[in-house]
């Protein structure tokens, strides 16, 4: 028989190696993809495959060589942010009248907000091409800035309605009654409050406009086009070159990636830092 | 200055009326304690009078001027809540300099004020300190400061002491009446502990489901409640009932007949026709047990109270009603035992069938 403290033990070292294997998992396809991004092309197709290789810069230099990585990535970014900023703008008093105001019908336009990203991107294409095109919008940043926030609005705006509710009502009434208006209370008390959460809001916006690609590959060619539509480029008009493709991957992931790396500490902080019971 | 008029106050929230028409005048320096059963509607009232919720109809004026439709910040007044609400991300000084920080006061005099707000509530060693590092007491001294700092025309407390254990709450209630004595200030208090409202108040209101009772001083309400329900919420333990019919009536007497098996004749006036249904209620402290045979009323005892200075005994009459008996703390009667009560007739309260207290001395409710 195991004693209390030895279950307990061993639960535990199957926890962690059920944990890493997962992470493990889910790893192991960005790590193949940085490996194979250093391989040459003959090496990337090799199989089995290969973990040994003399480690080359060809693809990157190859890139380098054919298309303007930074115009991309400057798109990426800047439409990125722009959306990302935008949303939260309507966001926070959106969520702000929802949790502290709530009425009969709250829960039902939050429902109804929830319900549009059911609907297939593809349904709206052809409407929304159209709209762009009459707007003389296509192949414009402007265009994907507030597709990109209408489409994670309703994500953002329930992730911050959650935030928002976990903090007493009290607090706010407190700081009516100590003169604040609706500005001073949403940007003093609430915002500071809530401020672990935004930030991981803004986190999440941020990934899901740097990674969307259908509106970016359907709406932009060049002018405006992000990294997306430069990984697209990659795949289709000479055949499929791996090593090529990774290595453009790795380009277009590698700042989200950095970003999301270098705010984790501040992430996890905010979060337990805005506790308030 | 401060003066609050409340007049035909009505709050529905969803078609449901919670505040049913309330009448009420506080004037300046008062300690006006809202006291009720849970769910009357004591804080709603409160939040009402900070502007906190929106009034159905009715309207609030303090000193002379309509504030129905100010919003709260503009009211000058100051709330303390339950859960004293601290801005968490502040320090202790930012939390009491916030409202004076709004109002774009000179920084020194926000100093002055906030250190003399931490002086009085001896919150000097933990002004840098945020809310997360205080015990409750002290988050309760924050939140009192908060309200001291601002110098508002009236505070409002909504049960601020009941997050506290009970010798923190005994001192809290002492430093809260000597408060309301240092600042000479107007306050309103919101409690469903009736020692809290005893102690502190200068005028008591009792509320239920959204009507007043009964308002006036702590004693007053004591010794003539307006009605059965005063009578049975204040006071612990409670004051016994024991209902009967009315008897022999004179100008300045009347004889009641109880179901308890007992006839009584008390010193009150009446103007009830004789044989009407008529309650009569009587405190722990108005009933004697006296050597068998001397007795108004025969019951039996049921279990008792040791709390060392006094014994409560409950005991039951022959009709089945409830009494409780204070006696000195080192008699106990044995549980079942017959004894003989006589009743202290000039502190015996009637009242008539519909509740309302037959006492020529009371004034009833506003
Ligand atoms: N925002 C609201 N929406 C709907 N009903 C409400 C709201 N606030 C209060 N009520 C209802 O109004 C009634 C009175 O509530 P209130 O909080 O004033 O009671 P209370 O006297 O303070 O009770 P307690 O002693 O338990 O604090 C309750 O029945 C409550 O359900
Ligand atoms: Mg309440």
């Amino acid at each position: 028989m195991l004693t209390l403290k030895q279950k307990r033990s061993l639960q535990s070292l199957l926890v962690g190696c059920a944990a890493w294997l997962i992470a493990g998992l889910i790893f192991f396809p960005i790590f193949w993809m940085v490996l194979t991004s250093f391989k040459t092309e003959l090496a990337a197709f090799a199989t089995p495959p290969q973990f040994i290789f003399t480690p080359t810069l060809e693809n990157y230099l190859h890139i380098n060589d054919r298309s303007d990585y930074f115009s991309y990535a400057w798109n990426s970014v800047l439409i990125s942010f722009a959306a990302t900023a935008l949303c939260m703008l309507v966001a926070v008093p959106a969520a702000y009248s929802m949790a502290f105001f709530e009425t009969k019908r709250t829960k039902g336009t939050l429902l109804w907000m929830l319900s549009t990203k059911m609907l297939p991107p593809v349904g709206v294409l052809m409407p929304i091409y159209l709209i762009c095109k009459s707007l003389g919008m296509l192949d414009s940043r402007l265009a994907l800035i507030v597709i990109y926030t209408l489409i994670n609005l309703p994500i953002v705006i329930w992730m911050v309605y959650t935030y928002f509710k976990d903090i007493p009502v009290d607090i706010l009434e407190a700081a009516r009654l100590d003169g604040a208006t609706t500005l001073q209370e949403i940007s003093r008390v609430l915002l500071p409050i809530a401020r672990g959460g935004l930030a991981s809001t803004m986190l999440l916006s941020l990934i899901l406009c740097w990674n969307e690609a259908f509106w970016s590959l359907n709406l932009t060619s060049s002018a405006a086009a992000p990294l997306t539509a430069l990984v697209a480029s990659y795949s289709s008009p000479e055949g499929l070159f791996w090593a090529k493709l990774s290595a453009v991957s790795t380009l277009a992931c590698a700042p989200i990636l950095i970003l999301g790396w270098i705010s984790q500490k501040q992430l996890v902080r905010g979060l337990s830092f805005g506790a308030v019971k | 200055m401060a003066d609050l008029k409340v007049r035909n106050l009505k709050k529905a929230f969803e078609g449901f009326s919670i505040i049913k028409g309330i009448d009420l005048d506080i004037h300046d320096r008062e300690f006006v304690v809202f006291v009720g059963p849970s769910g009357c509607g004591k804080s709603t009232l409160l939040r009402l009078i900070a502007g906190l919720e929106d009034v159905s109809s009715g309207n609030i004026e303090l000193d002379g001027k309509d504030i129905t439709e100010v919003a709260p910040a503009k009211r000058d007044l100051a709330m303390v809540f339950q859960t004293y609400a601290l801005y968490p991300h502040m320090t202790v000084r930012k939390n009491l300099s916030f409202g004076l920080d709004l109002s774009g006061a000179p920084k020194q005099e926000v100093k002055d004020k906030v250190e003399n707000a931490a002086r009085i509530l001896e919150l000097d060693p933990l002004l840098e300190r945020k809310p997360k590092q205080l015990s409750g007491g002290q988050r309760q001294r924050v939140a009192i400061g908060r309200a001291i700092v601002r110098n508002p025309k009236i505070f409002l407390f909504d049960e601020p002491l009941s997050n506290l254990d009970a010798a923190l709450r005994v001192q809290m209630r002492l430093e809260l009446a000597r408060l309301h004595q240092d600042l000479q200030a107007t306050m309103i208090y919101v409690t469903h502990d009736q020692v809290e409202a005893m102690t502190l108040a200068t005028k008591v209101v009792v509320l239920n489901s959204g009507r007043v009772e009964q308002v006036g001083s702590p004693l007053e309400l004591y010794h003539h409640p307006a009605n059965l329900f005063v009578a049975g919420f204040l006071g612990t333990p409670t004051m016994g009932f024991l209902t009967g019919n009315l008897g022999q009536t004179a100008a300045n007497a009347c004889e009641v007949k109880l179901d308890a098996r007992a006839n009584i004749s008390l010193p009150l006036a009446t103007a009830l026709a004789p044989g009407s249904k008529v309650t009569l209620g009587i405190r722990p402290e108005h009933i004697n047990i006296v050597p068998a045979g001397e007795g108004l009323l025969s019951v039996t005892a049921d279990v008792s109270e040791r709390l060392g200075s006094d014994t409560y005994c409950h005991v039951r009459s022959q009709s089945g009603e409830m009494l409780t008996v204070r006696v000195r703390g080192d008699f106990a009667p044995k549980f079942g035992e017959t004894l003989d009560l006589s009743f202290d007739t000039a502190h015996c309260h009637l009242f008539d069938d519909s509740g309302k207290a037959i006492d020529k001395r009371i004034q009833s409710a506003a």
